[in-house]
Formats: structure tokens, C-alpha cells, sequence
């Protein structure tokens, strides 16, 4: 016999290419050579471009505003303020938050660089020449600043549209810049465990307001095709379809004249998530003048405008027995919004999954509670590469454990170990109600410290205290641990809503009848590699080869609805679809497999890429000759075709975590925090794809390596924004990022169809409490218990220097 | 980010440039790199009416050495800088300061010229041209002037160059050989400007500092030279504590802004911190 001719299960398999291949990203040869079509690269006949005419001022009256000089430039067509969409009653719209937002700036502006003015021209030059013709004429506000002010008694109003509207989207606003009081636990059992603790640490954890920074900004053409009344808009989206619908119910254009199309995204990272008024605004514009309207922000708009992250300010409060159990935790945030609450959370959780804040650890009881308030800032509160405030919880918890283990005179890793839940508790429900699928914490915490040798590098530590001490260096050496537990895949339609909108996703796969397919799903890759890891998992589930399927996303006149990407929650949900459809095809085939091999349906097994007779494997049909036949054979009881369509509603959200350890030297002198080691160990469950698994979490790395040493959106007493540029904002280069190592177990998730987690933001939510224990425990021995983000050099020098290391 | 409409020139002479500026007045700019005055259009901080090109002036380009005595044409890359083993083997601390400067894409298109007339304080060729004790030559249209790096700049943005002028290359002696060197800047990242820079060049004898020049770059309106602090290491034996000196008197010169890099005070600490690391540096590499 010839082997060759009959190649062996795992060979088959093997070519297939599907999960658990390291297989090539197909979307990097367009992106590599500069072939991908991206919102910027759209150009239409006739397109116009709009331009925003921005406010100077943090808090102002708009006294008045002239058009005149704007308007004679050549090229200009026209400009639009608040005036003109009022008629419309567009001048405001609603945010995902269930607030409304200033598309234009109505009679006052609330932030710094707040849309005030479109210009709409013929090209961008003379749109940008028209924006600094545009004279608005200012009173000036007190400003409000800093949160912990905004809601003084004498603080200025700064919501005059919602003044006498106490009754907000999420319960009642006890102050005029008030936005919601949300809780969760038990707040009288957490506050005995509190008074009867032998040890009580607290805590206030800043996690300062940052921002995304996409390579791409965020940007979309809008054309109103006058003739047949439909509108289509290329944009950034990380939710085509939620965008479609809310441009629905806002325009009252019914909803299959709109059709949505996401193209290539440069990095969304919750950017992308949020509507923003350049997208009504530009609507607007084509809707009025009949030809496609293009608009597309710069950098500086994109970090001052557009959807900022965190600025979450916590008080943690831990409550443990001298041995180092802890009894209890307490949280309270002062969330700070900005202008207007456009946080994109689901609709019952308007401080996010901030409720994950027991993380890791069995916590017998547990409150937490959220103020969001309004200040004079930009609008956002978005992900930024973590599902709904689960990385600022995940960094307050984790910076509390070290502030426990300080106290305690306790290794941080070893009061971690002694906190976990246990393998066997899970499932597991934590104090504040969350459902943890599955995990097995020790396990990966031992790794990790076998892997770096932990003791070794603790030793190494107090040989590096003595020595400074003795002065022999100026160097200090800090270990930081964290251990995290993500929350993604949102999620359960029964409690997770956008607008009232199901958080589901969906695949629809047709098999072509030659043995290839094309997949589509309401999903929409931003940099994921979708294109790579879905068609993988369909290669599993039906046996044609990866590199035989198309995945499509992004379109909505041709996708399935799905409520898009962000908050990992493709694979876990979007990916669940792909393989239950895949599933259905499969069912499908087996019973054309069952006619063909003339056996009862029963009596075909499924091998790799193919149906056999059961204790006949020499008998089969392989998936490309089922395909064939399904369309072009007559079978008794089955219609023609071989197509499947999944909508997945998740029975529970699923719960990755990770194990990382970081090692950094503290130049006390010149405050540089140089890191030596970075390890990640990461549970995602199955892996689809391991070499993407690894970029995703190197990429998230990369960005918890920005927001703890660098990124800060800060602004002045004045509320002007601070260094809202590349210039300062802190994004690092190949040469500031080190090596990344990685690591991983693997813990299915027994409720997703194939044990998938989902991976893209557990790298950003454990990375950024790594890198700060590192840089706080590099002085904990001199009494240090926290220090605030982020660790940049100036930072670090002060801390070095209150602690009288410096001089 | 979009710049205001402006009309592009680009003369093949230094004349030919003399002449354009000299017709177009003042609301003409040269454009060397453009890497700092494209940015600054972009911004609308910059509105020219005119650019002039210089990259199609080949005599503008180049290193010249001549015995000790070093010319470097104005339209001379940061990277060409970089990759001139004949500069590397007389005068090596230029190369190195160089490649401090943002990245391989900014250098490559940057030059000396730009940088040193650009007369923004953050540019660090300016403080290194000081510790050389260079000497700017200014062409226009009365003709050739020589200005001295040390007396150059005014404030930011402001500098000795005239209306109309050009400067056409920097010349300076190389330092004997044997000479230590060292230009140590901290930044945040790459691309980034120098939250302090020290610029040292020294010559030592018998455990004794022979000449020694010091200035500072981003720690004032303009790039700084410390003629006290080199003062105090001349004739030295470069203990630790002439070295803190130094570093002192260098600091109380300093009057730098609070920025994103911090406050004022940081950058006057982290200026001194700068020096003592390039003075033992330049310490190590003379022999
Ligand atoms: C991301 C980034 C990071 C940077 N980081 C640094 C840094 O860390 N350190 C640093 O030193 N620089 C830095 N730069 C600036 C860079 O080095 C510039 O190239 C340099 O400052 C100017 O040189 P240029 O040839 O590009 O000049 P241009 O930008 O073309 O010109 C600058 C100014 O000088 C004038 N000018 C140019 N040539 C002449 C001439 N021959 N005669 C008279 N006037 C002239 C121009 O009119 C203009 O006013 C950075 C730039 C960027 C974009």
C-alpha cells in the first residue's frame, strides 16, 4: 500500500491549518506592502471634506460665532454650527452611555478642542484654511478641573442642558455635575469585616486619564445617494452594525437604507467604539449636498477629542487576618467622564465590569461603589484594549495586594498564593456575583515563579538593597508581580446591552460547491489577524483547509448583525458562532455522507476533513466531495446548497488570567526605569492560534509598558490640554520596548464551544499592575506603599527624592 | 496638521538662493530637512509665503577636513554625520551626538544646518558646535560674515542670522588627538527632545585636565555654554568633587521651563546629572 496515497489523520490535520497552527496571518501581504484600503484611502467623485472649527476654551459662552471670513474662502461650501442642526435635531445625539452629546457646540462649549464649526470645502486644504478664518467670540467659565471638586457645593454647572434632569441613565444624580452612584456586594458585611480585621490597609490607586492612540485616527466618508434615498458611510467602526442602527433610530432613515462599511481599521483599541459628531456632521453635510462627504481627524484631534480611557481615582480598602487572608475588600471610584458620558458600557453596568475587582483571590465579602462625574474634559471612558474597567480594577486589586504584603512584612507572590481560588472551587462565584468559569491560579503562579526563578531574583534584590545602601550603586533593582483575572466576552444578552442593543454575535459560513467557502460575521478585525484565526477555527470544525475560506466582515448589507470588536469579545462570542455554524454544516454533510456511502446517518463518523463509515475508514466522503454533492446531486428529504447561519448568545462571559512578573532597575538619580525581564504566562483557554496569540499579547505589553511609564492626557488648571500631541505623548519605539518573554497553561472555558477565552486585552490589564509593583517595590523597603502613574522619569526622581535618595 | 498655502522654490546656487530671498522678502523661508519646519507649518506656527529649497545646492553638502581644521557644509545630513568614518577618526563625538537625534528617518533628511539655525533650544548640534568652539559662516547678500556658535543665539527662535542670510557650513578645529568626549542626553524615547543634554570635550595630562569645554542643550531660551564650569575642571586633577563642582556651576546657569518632561527644577537636577556622566565619560575615552 502507499502511504502517500493515504495520509493519516494527523497529516491530514495538519494541512488543514486549523486551531493550534501557528499559521501566517493572510491579511499582512496586503498590509505589509501597503495594499490595504483603509477610510482615508476612499475617494469618490465629487467627495468634499469637512474640518472642525474647535473651542479654545475649556468652559465658555459662545457669545457669537462669524462665518464670514471662512465662507469667502475659495473652495469652501459651507459651515455648519449648532444653528443649522437644530431644525434638524441633530445639534445633539445620544452617546452608548445613555447621555446626549453636543454635536456642535450649543451656546457653550464643556472641553478643550470641542466640535464647534464643520467647514465643508472642496478639498482639505482649503477646509483647514477656512477653519482658522472661523471667529468665535468667547465668554469665559469657571472651569472644573479636578473631580474631586466637581461635585462642591459651589462648583459651576457645567450640564446646563440636563440642569433639572436628576433623574440620569443610571439612577438619580445627586449633584448638577453628578452623572450616577453604581454599586455592587455587600456594603454592611464588608464594613464589619473591615472593623473586626486584625489588619486593614487603604489606599487611594489614580489611574490617570489616557488615551488609545490608534495608528489610524479615527475618520468615515457619508454619501447620500439622493436617487434610490440610501446612505452609505465607510468609517471607523468597531461596531458596523450598532452604528447602523443608531444612525437609524437618530437620522429616522430606516435602517436597510443605511448601509455601513467598515474597511481595514488601523488599531481601534475602544477608540473606534464611541459615535462622534465628525460622523453626524459629515451625514449631515452629504445628506444636504448630495455628494459624499469625507472627514478624518488628526492626531492631535484624535488625542484631545475622541474617546479617552480610565481616569479612574479608587480608594481600595483591604481588610486581612495577621496570617494574610484577606476577609474582605472595599472600593470606592470617582469616575471622571469628562463633558458628556460616552463611556461605551453595557447599559446595566455603567462603571463596567469594575465588579471584577475581587480578581483572583476568594474574598468572602466585598462592595464596591462608582460616582461618575462631569468635568471639563473630553468625552470617552472607553476600553482602550480592556473589557469595560477591568483593568482598572484589576490595578487597584493588584496594587492593594503589594500594599497588604508591605504591610504584613509578606512576599507579594506568596500572599498571592495563599489568597487564590483553589482549582476545585470553580465554577466559582465571587462576592460581587460573577461567575468564574474556569482557572487553576497556583498552577500558573508556580510556573511563572519557577520560570524566573523567583527566589533567585529576590535574593539578587536584597544583595542590590545592601549594596545601595553601602553606597555602591544608585541603582535599584524592583520585582513586580501581578496575577489577573479577566472578564470578556460581553456577553449574556439576559444582562448585557449597548442602547438596548444584545450584546450576541453571529457567522454565517456558505460552502462553495467545489469545496471552499466564504465566512461572514458581525465582527470586524482592527489588527486581530480575523481573517487568520476564524477561517482556522471553520478549517476545524469542517475539514476544508484554512486557506480555502474567506472571512468577510465589516459590511452590514452583507454581514450577519453582530455588535462588533472590542472588549475581546470576538472570539469568545463571534468565534462560539463560527464554530456552531460550523457545526450545522457539518450536521448537514453528514447526512449527505450517509446517503452517498448508502449507511444510516448514524453509522458516518467525522475524521478530520471527511465522513466515514464507522469500522470502515477505507470508506468515506471527504467535506470537498460533500460540497460538490450538495449542490449538484439530488438528495431525497435535503434541500440544495450547503450554507449555515449561527447567532450566539453566550450562556456566560468567560474569564482568562495570567501570571506576570517584571524586573526593573531604578536609576535614582535621573528617574529611568530601565526593564530588564519581562515574563507573561497567560491562560486564553484553547489557543487558535499561537503566533497571534503571542502578537497580541506583545502588543498589549507594549501599550501596559506606555500607560505605566508614560501616557497621561493631563490637562491645566485652565483646562487647557496638556502635551495632546505625539510630541509628548508617550508612545515607545522598538528601542524602549523590551523583550517580551511568554508563556501559557491551558484551561478551557467549558462553556464556549470550543474552550476559547479570548486573549487581545489580558496582556494590558496584568502589564500595567506589573510594571507599577515594579517600580513601587524597587523602594518599598524604605516605606514606599504607592506611588501614582505614571512612573515617567520626573515621577520617579520625585518619589526617589521625597525619600531622601536623591542629593 | 494641515500647512497654509505657500510657493516652492528651488535654486541651484548659494546666489541664486541670496537672490530669491533677497526678492521675496520676509515672508520667504529656506527649508533645508524640513523636519523642523515642516512640523511647525503643519502646526500654523510657521506660515511662510515662500520656501527655498537648499537640497539642490551641492556646494552646500560635505564634510571637509583639512589637517585639523574642519568644514561641514550646511545641507550635510545628521546621517552623513553619522557615516563619516573620516569625522568618526578625528572628531568622533559629532557622529555620536548625531545619532541621539529622533531616528534613521528624521536623520536622514535632517541637517547640521537646519539644526544649528534653526534656534530652537531643543536641538542639540547648537550646545556640541559650543563645546567646539565652532564658527557659523552667514552668506548674504553683503556678502560673507563669521559668527561664533557661542555668540549665535539670542533666544529661541531668535539667532545672529539676518534677513536674507544663509548659513553655509560650520567650522571648527578637531580637538588634539587623545581628547575625551561625551554628549549624554536623557529623553523620554526616541523622537524625543532632550529633557537635559550635556556637551563635554576635554584633553587630559598627567591625571591633569588640560582644556575642557562644557555647554548644555533644552536647559534655557537657548543652547548654553558653561564657561565657568569648564573653568573650574581646567587644570584639575577631575576628582570626584571638582567634577560636582562643575556640575553646580553648570546647573546655575540652567533656567529651563516646566514642559511634559517636568518641572523646572527636575531639568536643572537632571542637567547637572548630565554633565558629571559626560565628564566621566569624556574621563574614560581621553587618553
Ligand atoms: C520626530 C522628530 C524628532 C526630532 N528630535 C530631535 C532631537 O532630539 N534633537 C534635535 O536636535 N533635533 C530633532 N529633530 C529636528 C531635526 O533634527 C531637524 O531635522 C533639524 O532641527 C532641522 O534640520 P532641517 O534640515 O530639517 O531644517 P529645516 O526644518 O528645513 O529648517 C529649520 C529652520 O532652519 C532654517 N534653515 C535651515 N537651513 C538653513 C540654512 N542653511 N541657513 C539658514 N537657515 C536655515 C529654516 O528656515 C528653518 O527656520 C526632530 C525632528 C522630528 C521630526
Amino acid at each position: 500500500m502507499n502511504d502517500q496515497a493515504n495520509p493519516s489523520s494527523a497529516e491530514r490535520a495538519a494541512k488543514l491549518q486549523g486551531m493550534g497552527s501557528s499559521r501566517k496571518r493572510v491579511e499582512d501581504a496586503r498590509f505589509t506592502q501597503g495594499k490595504g484600503n483603509y477610510v482615508d484611502d476612499i475617494k469618490l467623485p465629487g467627495m468634499l471634506f469637512g474640518d472642525f472649527a474647535r473651542s479654545s476654551h475649556a468652559h465658555a459662552r459662545i457669545v457669537s460665532i462669524n462665518k464670514e471670513a471662512a465662507l469667502a474662502v475659495p473652495g469652501v461650501i459651507a459651515i455648519l454650527t449648532a444653528e443649522d442642526l437644530k431644525p434638524l435635531n441633530l445639534h445633539y445625539m445620544p452617546t452608548l452611555a445613555g447621555d446626549v452629546q453636543a454635536v456642535l457646540a450649543d451656546e457653550k462649549v464643556l472641553f478643550q478642542n470641542q466640535e464647534v464649526a464643520f467647514v465643508v470645502a472642496e478639498d482639505r486644504y482649503a477646509a483647514a484654511d477656512a477653519v482658522e478664518l472661523v471667529e468665535i467670540e468667547y465668554e469665559a467659565l469657571p472651569v472644573v478641573v479636578d473631580p474631586f471638586t466637581a461635585m462642591d457645593a459651589d462648583a459651576p454647572v457645567l450640564r446646563e442642558d440636563i440642569a433639572d434632569k436628576m433623574e440620569g441613565a443610571h439612577g438619580t444624580r445627586n449633584h448638577h455635575n453628578h452623572i450616577f452612584y453604581w454599586q455592587a456586594g455587600d456594603k454592611e458585611g464588608t464594613d464589619k469585616a473591615m472593623a473586626e480585621a486584625e489588619v486593614v490597609v487603604e489606599e487611594l490607586i489614580s489611574y490617570p486619564r489616557v488615551h488609545p492612540s490608534p495608528l489610524e485616527t479615527c475618520g468615515c466618508v457619508a454619501s447620500m445617494d439622493k436617487v434610490n434615498g440610501k446612505l452609505t458611510i465607510w468609517g471607523t467602526f468597531q461596531a458596523p452594525h450598532a452604528v447602523r442602527t443608531v444612525a437609524s433610530l437618530i437620522t429616522t432613515i430606516p435602517e436597510h437604507n443605511i448601509r455601513i462599511i467598515s474597511p481595514d481599521i488601523g488599531g481601534g483599541f475602544g477608540n473606534k467604539v464611541g459615535v462622534y459628531p465628525g460622523y453626524i456632521c459629515a451625514a449631515v453635510a452629504s445628506i444636504v449636498t448630495g455628494v459624499p462627504v469625507k472627514w478624518v481627524e488628526d492626531k492631535i484631534e484624535n488625542l484631545t477629542s475622541t474617546a479617552f480611557a480610565r481616569d479612574y481615582h479608587m480608594t481600595g480598602k483591604i481588610a486581612a487576618t495577621n496570617e494574610g487572608k484577606i476577609t474582605g475588600l472595599a472600593c470606592h471610584v470617582l469616575a471622571d467622564h469628562g463633558a458628556f458620558d460616552a463611556c461605551a458600557d453595557p447599559t446595566q453596568f455603567p462603571a463596567g465590569f469594575f465588579s471584577i475587582c475581587t480578581g483572583s483571590y476568594d474574598i468572602p465579602v466585598a462592595h464596591c461603589g462608582v460616582d461618575g462625574v462631569y468635568t471639563n474634559k473630553a468625552p470617552g471612558g472607553v476600553a482602550y484594549r480592556c473589557s469595560f474597567r477591568v483593568t482598572e480594577a484589576a490595578y487597584m486589586l493588584e496594587r492593594m495586594i503589594d500594599v497588604l504584603a508591605l504591610k504584613l512584612g509578606m512576599d507579594p507572590a506568596e500572599l498571592r498564593l495563599k489568597n487564590f481560588i483553589t482549582k476545585d472551587q470553580f465554577p466559582y462565584t465571587s462576592a460581587l456575583g460573577w461567575e468564574y468559569d474556569s482557572g487553576d491560579y497556583h498552577t500558573a503562579m508556580e510556573q511563572a515563579m519557577k520560570t524566573v526563578d523567583y527566589e533567585k531574583l529576590r535574593k539578587e534584590q536584597a544583595a542590590n538593597r545592601a549594596a545601595f545602601t553601602a553606597g555602591e550603586t544608585r541603582s535599584l533593582m524592583g520585582i513586580g508581580v501581578a496575577f489577573f483575572t479577566e472578564i470578556v466576552g460581553a456577553g449574556p444578552v439576559k444582562n448585557c446591552d449597548i442602547l438596548g442593543l444584545g450584546m450576541f454575535d453571529s457567522c454565517e459560513i456558505r460552502i462553495h460547491p467545489t469545496g471552499s467557502a466564504i465566512a461572514r460575521l458581525g465582527t470586524i478585525s482592527q489588527g486581530q489577524g480575523h481573517a487568520t484565526t476564524f477561517a482556522q477555527i471553520l478549517a476545524t470544525e469542517i475539514g476544508l483547509p484554512a486557506e480555502d475560506i474567506t472571512v468577510e466582515e465589516g459590511d452590514t448589507d452583507t454581514a450577519p448583525y453582530g455588535l462588533g470588536t472590542y472588549g475581546s469579545r470576538s472570539t469568545p462570542v463571534a468565534g462560539a458562532a463560527t464554530a456552531m455554524a460550523g457545526r450545522k454544516i457539518r450536521a448537514k454533510a453528514q447526512m449527505i455522507a450517509a446517503y452517498l456511502l448508502e449507511v444510516h446517518d448514524d453509522d458516518v463518523e467525522w475524521d478530520v476533513d471527511r465522513f466515514q463509515v464507522k469500522g470502515n475508514p477505507e470508506k468515506f466522503k471527504t467535506m470537498k466531495e460533500l460540497a460538490f454533492a450538495a449542490y449538484n446531486q439530488a438528495i431525497p428529504g435535503l434541500e440544495p446548497g450547503l450554507e449555515a447561519v449561527s447567532y450566539y448568545d453566550p450562556p456566560n462571559m468567560t474569564y482568562p488570567y495570567g501570571a506576570y512578573i517584571c524586573v526593573v532597575d531604578v536609576d535614582v538619580d535621573t528617574g529611568v526605569v530601565d526593564t530588564r525581564r519581562f515574563y507573561a504566562l497567560d491562560d486564553c483557554g484553547t489557543r487558535i492560534n499561537p503566533m497571534i496569540i503571542e502578537g497580541q499579547v506583545h502588543g498589549g505589553l507594549t501599550e501596559a509598558l506606555a500607560i505605566a511609564m508614560g501616557q497621561e492626557i493631563a490637562y491645566d488648571e485652565m483646562g487647557n490640554v496638556k502635551g495632546g500631541s505625539l510630541m509628548d505623548y508617550y508612545i515607545p519605539t522598538a528601542v524602549e520596548t523590551p523583550e517580551w518573554e511568554t508563556d501559557f497553561t491551558v484551561t478551557p472555558s467549558p462553556h464556549h464551544p470550543i474552550g476559547a477565552k479570548g486573549v487581545g486585552e489580558s496582556p494590558n490589564v496584568g502589564g500595567v499592575p506589573a510594571f507599577s509593583n515594579a517600580v513601587n517595590n524597587a523602594f518599598a523597603h524604605f516605606g514606599l506603599t504607592h506611588t501614582q502613574m505614571p512612573h515617567d522619569h520626573w515621577r520617579v526622581w520625585k518619589t526617589a527624592e521625597k525619600l531622601g535618595l536623591t542629593g | 496638521m494641515i500647512p497654509g498655502s505657500f510657493d516652492y522654490h528651488r535654486p541651484d546656487s548659494i546666489e541664486a538662493a541670496i537672490g530669491l530671498l533677497a526678492s521675496l522678502g520676509d515672508e520667504a523661508r529656506v527649508v533645508a530637512g524640513g523636519h523642523s519646519l515642516i512640523p511647525m507649518m503643519k502646526l500654523r506656527m510657521a506660515t511662510p509665503e515662500h520656501l527655498v529649497d537648499l537640497q539642490d545646492i551641492t556646494s552646500l553638502r560635505g564634510i571637509t577636513i583639512n589637517g585639523a581644521e574642519i568644514s561641514i557644509g550646511a545641507m550635510t545630513t545628521q546621517a552623513e554625520l553619522i557615516a563619516s568614518d573620516q569625522l568618526a577618526a578625528v572628531c568622533p563625538i559629532l557622529g555620536l551626538a548625531a545619532a541621539q537625534i529622533a531616528d534613521p528617518q528624521v536623520r536622514n533628511m535632517g541637517t547640521i544646518g537646519g539644526n544649528i539655525a534653526n534656534g530652537d533650544p531643543g536641538n542639540d548640534m547648537p550646545a556640541l558646535m559650543q563645546a567646539l568652539d565652532a564658527v557659523y559662516i552667514l552668506q548674504g547678500p553683503e556678502g560673507r560674515r563669521d559668527v561664533a556658535a557661542r555668540d549665535f543665539y539670542e533666544a529661541a527662535y531668535f539667532t545672529a542670522l539676518e534677513e536674507g542670510e544663509i548659513l553655509t557650513a560650520a567650522r571648527f578645529s578637531a580637538p588634539p588627538s587623545g581628547h575625551g568626549h561625551a554628549y549624554e542626553k536623557q529623553k523620554r524615547k526616541i523622537g524625543d527632545y532632550a529633557t537635559a543634554a550635556a556637551a563635554v570635550v576635554l584633553t587630559v595630562e598627567n591625571n591633569s585636565c588640560q582644556t575642557a569645554a562644557i555647554a548644555l542643550t533644552n536647559v534655557g531660551d537657548t543652547p548654553l555654554y558653561a564657561e565657568e564650569a569648564s573653568q573650574i575642571l581646567r587644570g584639575s586633577n577631575l576628582d570626584k568633587k571638582t567634577i560636582t563642582a562643575a556640575a553646580n556651576a553648570a546647573k546655575a546657569i540652567t533656567d529651563p521651563a516646566e514642559d511634559g518632561r517636568g518641572p523646572a527644577n527636575f531639568r536643572t537636577h537632571i542637567a547637572g546629572i548630565m554633565v558629571m556622566r559626560a565628564i566621566e565619560k569624556a574621563i574614560e575615552r581621553a587618553k
